[in-house]
């Protein structure tokens, strides 16, 4: 009996150094394990001890190596990570699981676009009402990505019930304010609404687990693939447009309607949802593309902002910072924290610091150095011309990226000298978080009556 | 003697098939089948018949099915299909070709042979 035991404990062993292998899955291990069993049998038959019958028939069975070799050589496809949206038939289970995702990831898709077209129902038009299409872009998906999330991940309650009353607020504050489609704060709401609420996605996202860093990592990571997913969804939606144009022109249909009316919109807002449960049924299938891309474009971008002030120091020109220019720089700013954000996601913890942490630092304070010159410039402008809010949105932001980055630059500094540790720079950029959003919703919510809503 | 690695690769199919076209069978049971067959000469691994059964699966020559006969294990088990039956077919007439070529190359050697020593012993 206890022989017995020992030799299912040995092939159970057997079996987990199987399924490491990629090139093996779990129908291929069951099929090995018949073979093996059936040798070990015949051994056994013959006289062998169970155990010494084993170790004969793994012998037989020659190197897992090789033999992973043998079924790559005609399987090479799994060395390709990919991604099964319907399951095989390897593990039941997990199919029935990624098949009731598929199912709630088709009705919330669903559900944004029938609702952007369900305003339509009470006179409003697509063309014609930017004033309440704009600040209301983000209530057509968002919520539909947040159900999606809540759905996958069953928080409390509680939890539930605050996603709700976030919407509504977002929801009241874009439409109770009477704000005229041509004035700045349509805009501004526009933008900051989305900002406020893919906050309240991350809140779906983490859910019960809002307060840990690590959770809250994992949601930046999310949020720049799910970028990158829709980004892509999107290049596939306007070659599909194109040839909707194109084919339905031949046969003498304008299908001008159609696109702009139906295909744009609804598409748009369910590529969202989309792009949100690509992200989470592709995890770890899919090597994270946000990681690769900063990896590629922080050196490029280091270069370029000392090239500009190595160049700005030489003419000693002044910055023009009419207009559009503060926006600009508080791209640029985005940009640098979003290299930074990326980078920082995809590094292990425990490594020390390398070459690309000092380019970082490199990146980070030239990108600090160009803003501070930025804003010693415009300071005077502001009470020349008297605040919009425009400027006033613009200026809080830049002073909320130059919180953040030079905090950063401090930290990475710091731990490029070894004297901090690596996890104080990721606490940091997560901790900051709901910094963005308190600034998000003190813009969509103060802001219009602020400025008399102009 | 051991029978040369690029020789057994190149008869595995059509033996593989032979099996299968005989019953149905699976893994362990093809692989022991061939061993008696040759007697242990054909060095047949798991690495060699595995591949290439689900080789064959993908081509569509064979299908497989997980089954528990009574009192055995579960086990997958392969059946030739039509197509396989084909291609068995197929496969037997240029093993033919190259086999007949061969024995007449061996019988025509083996019939000329005491021609081409007859001489070397008649000069020693």
């Amino acid at each position: 009996m206890t022989a017995q035991e020992d030799l299912e404990e040995q092939f159970a062993q057997w079996r987990q150094y199987v399924q490491r292998r990629r090139e093996l899955v779990p129908a291929d291990a069951d099929e090995l394990e018949d073979h093996l069993r059936g040798s070990v049998d015949e051994l056994v038959a013959v006289g062998l001890r169970p155990d010494e019958a084993f170790l004969v028939a793994v012998k037989r069975m020659g190197s897992l190596d090789e033999l992973s070799r043998e079924f790559a050589q005609e399987h090479s496809e799994r060395l390709w990570k990919q991604l099964v949206l319907t399951g095989g038939t390897d593990t039941p289970a997990a199919d029935t699981g990624s098949r009731r995702d598929l199912w709630a990831m088709v009705i919330c898709a669903a559900g944004a676009a029938v609702s952007i077209k369900l305003p339509e129902l009470f006179g409003m038009s697509l063309e014609r009402d930017g004033a309440f299409y704009g600040p209301n872009i983000s209530l057509f998906a968002f919520p539909w990505l947040a159900a999606f999330l809540a759905w996958r991940r069953q928080p409390q309650p509680r939890l539930i019930a605050i996603l709700v009353g976030l919407f509504v607020l977002g929801a009241v504050a874009a439409n109770v304010y009477p704000l005229a489609e041509t004035s700045q704060s349509v805009v501004i709401t526009a933008i900051h609404l989305t900002i406020a609420l893919w906050m309240v996605v991350g809140l779906s996202y983490v859910a019960d687990e809002w307060r840990s860093s690590r959770r809250r990592m994992d949601f930046i990571r999310f949020t720049g693939e799910c970028f990158i997913y829709f980004v892509l969804i999107a290049l596939g939606g306007g070659v599909l447009i194109a040839f909707t144009f194109g084919t339905f022109n031949a046969i003498g249909i304008n299908p001008e309607v159609f696109a702009t009316q139906w295909l744009m919109p609804c598409g748009g807002v369910a590529a969202i949802v989309v792009a949100g449960w690509l992200v989470e049924a592709k995890q770890s299938v899919v090597e994270n593309i946000a990681p690769v891309l900063t990896r590629l474009f922080t050196p490029l971008f280091t270069a370029v902002l000392l090239g500009f002030l190595i160049a700005f120091g030489l003419t000693s020109g002044a910055i023009d910072v009419e207009r559009e220019a503060l926006i600009l720089f508080d791209l640029l700013l985005v940009v640098v924290l979003g290299l930074l954000l990326y980078s920082l996601s995809a590094r292990d913890p425990l490594a020390p610091p390398r070459l690309f942490d000092k380019l970082q630092l490199a990146l980070v304070v030239s990108a600090l150095a160009i803003d501070v010159l930025v804003l010693l410039q415009i300071t005077g402008r502001i009470s020349e011309y008297g605040t919009t809010p425009n400027k006033a949105a613009a200026l809080g932001e830049n002073v909320i990226l130059l919180a953040n980055l030079a905090w950063s630059a401090w930290l990475l500094f710091r731990f490029v000298r070894r004297t901090t540790p690596f996890v104080t720079l990721e606490r940091w950029q997560t901790g900051y978080l709901p910094v963005y959003a308190a600034w998000a919703w003190i813009v969509v919510l103060v802001f219009p009556p602020l400025f008399s809503y102009f | 003697m051991k029978v040369a690695k690029d020789l057994v690769a190149a008869s595995a199919t059509p033996m593989v098939l032979g099996i299968l076209a005989e019953e149905e069978s699976y893994g362990y049971a093809i692989l022991r089948r061939i061993n008696e067959m040759s007697g242990g000469e054909l060095d047949w691994t798991e690495g060699l018949l595995y591949p290439l059964l689900h080789r064959l699966e993908r081509l569509g020559h064979v299908e497989s099915s997980w089954q528990s006969v009574a009192g055995e294990r579960r086990r997958k088990y392969y059946r030739i299909t039509d197509q396989g039956l084909a291609e068995l077919a197929e496969q037997r007439r240029q093993w033919d070709t190259v086999v007949d070529a061969l024995k007449e190359i061996w019988l025509g050697l083996g019939e000329r042979r005491p021609m081409m020593a007859l001489p070397l012993e008649g000069r020693a």
